[in-house]
């Protein structure tokens, strides 16, 4: 067939921010799909909850301070986090580099303080259905920050190498973009695991 | 499906319903798709050559179409719910029984007001005619569920959970119910039988029933017994009033007067009884009785004691 | 490096013709030999392994069908142990469902959906090539696990407690659960790739509402494929945290609760239908069209019907409990909405009706297979009403009636649109047409045999047969009709053996197909039989929804994008204006080896908890290496 070229696309940017992306858009998926692993697991939580006469089941609630350490932790994060989004859009390879390393440290501690709070459930997996779904939930998001933590590292060593092209600087958005979906899926367990067996 | 109490004529009824109207829209959507491959084709060339009119009122035919399926579905659901009504509704005089089933047989508990009226069988279960039954549901190990088409819908027993259904029986007969829910190697057989009598048929049966077995009067069955005790059987098996007393099988105390053997994989009459007996690994693989070291004399002994349990 | 950025890149505005053709050919041609195989990351060859895989476990799992029904071809029979036949059905079901059904639908979509929309390869490539791998190795893991009697026994629903340590001591409810996992992780990946493809790749000028009615299909069915298989990946991970680690949450003795396995595995359950069944539909509108000869009547009405089924299809699942004694009330509206679904079902029929109405119909094999599928597909629906109700349900439950009704819903709505979608693409992918006298003979051998084989068990299903029973008693009655089933059975399988023997003989002999054989209306017949690798030597822009059809003498294209590496035009997500010229990803081992360190990592987690630690390490590494730039041409600015 014939062909008849109605427009050129030799000037467009060979990469792009946001929802110009491809890779965005795979963030944005799954988020989608783990927040609906969230969402579910949310859900056998409330189930196993209503019914059962007693909740918790044979343990105490979870001592406060790890998980809420954890939770303004979580929070103040996403000042530096938009902060790298910022020098990441101008294409600021210092500031990069600097942003990065703070968002490994502030992973890294969030992972410690993550087993000081496994430590402090008061309960284990296999004491009941209540330790099953607690331990089942706070992994399933433990999870979550230690890959995001690895990719965050990965990037960050990456940002000091020759491959620090300008196309990096799109994935060093898409990291800060998931990072704020880690700190958003906490804010609900945190309620749920710390706040609910309160009730 | 063969109706013989309330609740499974209201369920054909309902079914019915439904197959009436599934029958209607199928045949028209066939003759629509039919008229609409042997009409005469416009003669237009161009796939794309369509005429407006003609796509606007076929757009209008589908939306309206649509209109009517939610109609009919509506219409139907609340048939559904007539249904469900009466087919769930309960009442408080009914006669109790509690099953509890187990892998891959049925135990059946007749409660009374005063505990010496209650008492215990498996596999087979009488009710009265015409009297609203109330069996209560549970299980000992997996999920069964109870089933007897002729009576009403199935309901599951539930590991940890209490389920309730209710049927009024309106004709005498033997009616077979299955287990529906899959439940491990023999779920293929593990069914049961319901007997329904008249009530005062009934009222001798669980009189009778209520009896612990009597003594063996002839040697070969005091033997029987002697040896129902000594090989292990007992150690599984219940037979009321005597010192059998194991709580893993079903109970045996009125097995003679029983209609099948095994959970309703064989009719229950001498031969199978003996084969069951000799190797009942045979007829239904799997199941927890064991083969049993037993001497042809002694399986002889132990064959007519239970046979005289009636 | 630097050389190489400072000269002026070759576009393919400058190129024409078989010079273009060439160049492209050489940066986007998978390597030849066994390395060119293992690091492909074209979603043709890769489109063409999981069709072929998932054909494979289709056969396998028919092949199962068989064994059973000659094992209830009379009362008594005994050609298979209670223990094998519960293994039979069980591998049965999980076959056809995770390893044929799913992945099928999927498969069509990686060959087909980059064609449709216009682009040059699908977006991850190399998520798509571990898509394929992990179900390649989740198939071979369930099936290897079947030869050694290690295959599950506990249903492809594997209800709790039937399913835990203490009733399935052995690692047979293991392998159900694991294999779960493969199978939906490769799903998932490839749901994300449709999506991101569909949003994000689309030729110039495909508005929302141009969009081939199949992508638009497989878009809604990778949103459910997200938000349905979580659930039962849950519900996996918690049975094998309970068999492994002693957790609790199906043991009524410790909180825990057996119904729960049940809202988990059916909150899944139900849409894993429609992820079947709404792609089907997409096939069917895309056959209709073009052996109709005119565009399908209704395109909003069809696209509005699949967004809803999609919806509707999360609030069905309690359906599939009615008799484990919920509350009447909940249970009535759950029936309300479970019919409810048959309107948008109702409506992409009723469209269907008004375009062959309308149409000059071609009687080709694809047609005769769409024609069939209303045929049989209604009685499925209808039975699918029926069964929503809560009387009638707890009366059909668990019997035959409901394997008649899922077959003729599966079957009838899925299968047999997907043979006529083979008979329809095989042309594009292999550059051959099926012989059309085969055709014929698969068809009606298939439409015969599959009635013959199923209508009878509605009956078995009202006397009273429950379903997964390894034999019955010969009082029943239910010999005759089982043994006019399997009879059925027989025929249905011939079908399927005149198909391989119709794709064998014509992959070599068959017709040279052309372009566009059939004079469809789809960019995926702009480009040759079987495609270059690069698709298209230039992206086509799009200014009609059948834009073969609205001109048949020339194909607009734009131009500019690099002809030195890999790259592919990204579209605004409503609009599709071209936004950025991104890189493609080249071949690559990664993924495999990605794959291989997952694999490990699953099959030895249900042998000890440890794996979970011992694993990890290499599946970092992994994907370390899978995402390390590699510096080469992709890398380039």
């Amino acid at each position: 067939m014939k062909q008849q070229i109605v427009q050129n696309v030799g000037e467009l940017p060979t990469y792009g921010f946001g929802p110009r992306s491809g890779p965005w858009w795979g963030a944005m998926s799954f988020m989608a799909l783990e927040g609906m692993g969230f969402a579910i697991a949310v859900g056998a939580y409330l189930y196993l909850y209503a019914v059962n006469p007693t909740w918790p089941i044979g343990a105490s609630p979870p001592d406060l301070w790890p998980g809420s350490v954890e939770t303004t932790l979580y929070l103040l994060s996403i000042i530096p986090n938009q902060y790298t989004n910022r020098v990441a859009r101008r294409h600021n390879l210092r500031k990069v580099r600097v942003c990065l390393i703070i968002m490994s440290l502030i992973g890294i501690v969030l992972l410690v303080l993550r087993g000081f709070e496994f430590a402090h459930l008061n309960t284990r997996w296999d004491n009941s259905a209540y330790g099953s779904v607690v331990w089942l939930i706070l992994s399933l998001h433990t999870t979550h920050l230690a890959t995001d933590l690895g990719d965050t590292i990965v990037l960050t060593v990456l940002m000091f190498t020759s491959h620090a092209k300008p196309r990096r600087f799109s994935d060093v958005t898409d990291n800060v973009f998931y990072w704020n979906f880690v700190v958003l899926a906490w804010l609900p367990l945190y309620i749920l695991l710390d706040w609910v067996p309160r009730l | 499906m063969d109706p013989h109490a309330l609740q499974s004529a209201d369920i054909l009824r309902t079914f019915v319903v439904f197959l009436v109207v599934a029958a209607i829209v199928w045949i028209a959507v066939v003759v629509v798709l039919a008229a609409g491959l042997l009409r005469r084709p416009s003669p237009s060339q161009h796939a794309l050559a369509l005429d407006p009119p003609f796509e606007n009122r076929a757009g209008q035919v589908v939306l309206g179409l649509g209109i009517a399926t939610i109609i009919i579905v509506l219409a139907l659901s609340v048939v559904s719910y007539a249904g469900q009504r009466s087919v769930f509704a309960k009442d408080p005089n009914a006669l109790t029984l509690k099953i509890t089933g187990h892998q891959w047989w049925w135990e059946v508990l007749y409660e009374a007001d005063s505990p010496h009226l209650s008492f215990v069988t498996a596999n087979e279960i009488r009710i009265p005619i015409e009297q609203p039954v109330r069996v209560q549901l549970e299980s000992a190990d997996v999920i069964h569920s109870f089933w007897v088409p002729s009576l009403t819908g199935k309901m599951d027993l539930i590991t940890g959970q209490q389920n309730e259904i209710q049927f009024t029986a309106k004709t005498a007969g033997i009616y077979r119910g299955q287990c529906a829910e899959f439940c491990g190697l023999q779920h293929a057989h593990m069914a049961f039988s319901v007997i329904a009598l008249p009530q005062d048929e009934f009222r001798r049966w669980r009189e009778h029933e209520n009896q612990s077995a009597g003594s063996p009067v002839d040697p070969l069955a005091k033997q029987g017994e002697d040896l129902f005790r000594a090989r292990g059987c007992a150690l599984c098996h219940t037979v009321r009033g005597t010192l059998a007393g194991g709580q893993l099988g079903p109970d045996l105390t009125h097995i003679g007067s029983r209609t099948t053997i095994a959970a309703g994989t064989l009719p229950l009459n001498s031969a199978t009884l003996g084969a069951w007996l000799a190797d009942p690994q045979h007829i239904k693989p799997g199941n927890l009785m064991p083969q049993m070291p037993l001497q042809s004399d002694e399986l002889i002994a132990i064959h007519h004691y239970l046979e005289q349990l009636k | 490096m630097t050389l190489v950025t400072q000269h002026k890149e070759l576009r393919d505005d400058v190129l024409d013709g078989l010079q273009l053709s060439t160049r492209l050919d050489r940066i986007w041609r998978t390597p030849s030999g066994l390395i060119g195989a293992l690091t492909s990351v074209d979603h043709k060859v890769i489109g063409r392994r999981y069709i072929l895989t998932a054909f494979v476990f289709l056969f396998l799992g028919g092949a199962l069908a068989l064994l059973m029904r000659v094992q209830l071809a009379g009362a008594e029979k005994h050609v298979l142990s209670a223990d094998l036949y519960n293994q039979v059905f069980t591998m049965h079901g999980s076959t056809m469902m995770f390893l044929f059904a799913v992945p099928v639908m999927e498969a069509f979509a990686v060959y087909l959906v980059p064609l449709m929309v216009g682009t040059r390869n699908i977006a991850f490539p190399r998520l798509n090539a571990f898509s394929y791998w992990m179900f390649l190795f989740g198939g071979c893991f369930l099936w290897i696990s079947f030869i050694f009697n290690v295959g599950p026994d506990v249903g492809w629903f594997a209800y709790v407690p039937l399913s835990n340590l203490q009733f399935t001591p052995s690692k047979r409810a293991d392998v159900w659960a694991q294999m779960i996992t493969f199978t939906e992780v490769a799903a998932l990946a490839v749901a994300v790739e449709i999506v991101v493809t569909v949003f994000k790749l689309r030729a110039p000028g495909m508005t929302l509402d141009r969009i081939p009615i199949f992508v638009w299909s497989m878009l809604v069915t990778s949103f459910l494929v997200m938000f349905a298989m979580p659930s039962i990946m849950i519900a996996s991970t918690s049975l094998i945290l309970d068999r492994l680690v002693n957790t609790h949450f199906f043991d009524p003795a410790a909180g825990g609760h057996v119904l729960l396995w049940q809202h988990l595995f059916w909150f899944f359950g139900h849409p894993e239908v429609y992820i079947i069944f709404l792609p089907a539909t997409g096939m069917a509108s895309m056959i209709l069209a073009t052996f109709a000869r005119r565009p399908v009547i209704g395109y909003p009405v069809i696209v509005l019907s699949l967004i809803a089924t999609g919806f509707l299809s999360f609030g069905l699942w309690v359906h599939h409990m009615f008799v484990t004694g919920l509350p009447q009330l909940g249970a009535a509206l759950f029936t309300a909405n479970s019919m409810l679904i048959a309107v948008p079902s109702g409506l992409q029929i009723f469209c269907w009706l008004a375009t062959l109405w309308d149409g000059r119909p071609v009687y080709r094999t694809p047609l005769l297979f769409v024609l069939g599928f209303i045929v049989v597909f209604v009685i499925g629906g209808l039975s699918g009403v029926m069964v929503a109700s809560v009387p009638i349900d707890t009366q059909v439950h668990d019997t035959y009636f409901v394997v008649a009704h899922f077959h003729y819903v599966l079957i009838g709505g899925a299968v047999f649109p997907l043979i006529g979608a083979v008979y329809y693409w095989f042309p594009k992918i292999s550059g051959r047409m099926l012989s059309e006298r085969l055709g014929r003979w698969n068809f009606w051998l298939a439409f015969v045999g599959f009635n013959v084989a199923f209508f009878p068990m509605h009956f078995l299903g009202l006397m009273g047969m429950p379903r997964r029973v390894y034999t019955y008693i010969p009082d029943m009655g239910w010999d005759r009709l089982n043994l006019l089933s399997s009879c059925g059975a027989a025929l249905f399988a011939v079908s399927f053996i005149l198909l391989i023997a119709n794709v064998v003989v014509s992959a070599r002999r068959g017709a040279l197909a052309g372009d566009n054989p059939w004079d469809a209306s789809t960019l995926e017949w702009a480009t040759t039989s079987p495609p270059p690798s690069y698709n298209f030597d230039r992206i086509p822009a799009v200014d009609h929804r059948d834009p073969l059809w609205s001109d048949t003498e020339s194909i607009r294209v734009v131009a500019g994008l690099s002809a030195e590496r890999r790259e592919v035009l990204l579209t605004s997500l409503a609009e599709a204006d071209p936004q950025v010229r991104e890189a493609s990803p080249e071949p690559s081992i990664w993924p495999l080896l990605t794959a291989l360190a997952t694999t490990v990592f699953f099959i030895g987690s249900i042998f000890t908890p440890w794996a979970v630690l011992w694993g990890t390490p290499p599946m970092a590494v992994a994907l370390i290496g899978w995402f390390w730039p590699t510096g080469s041409r992709e890398d380039e600015e």
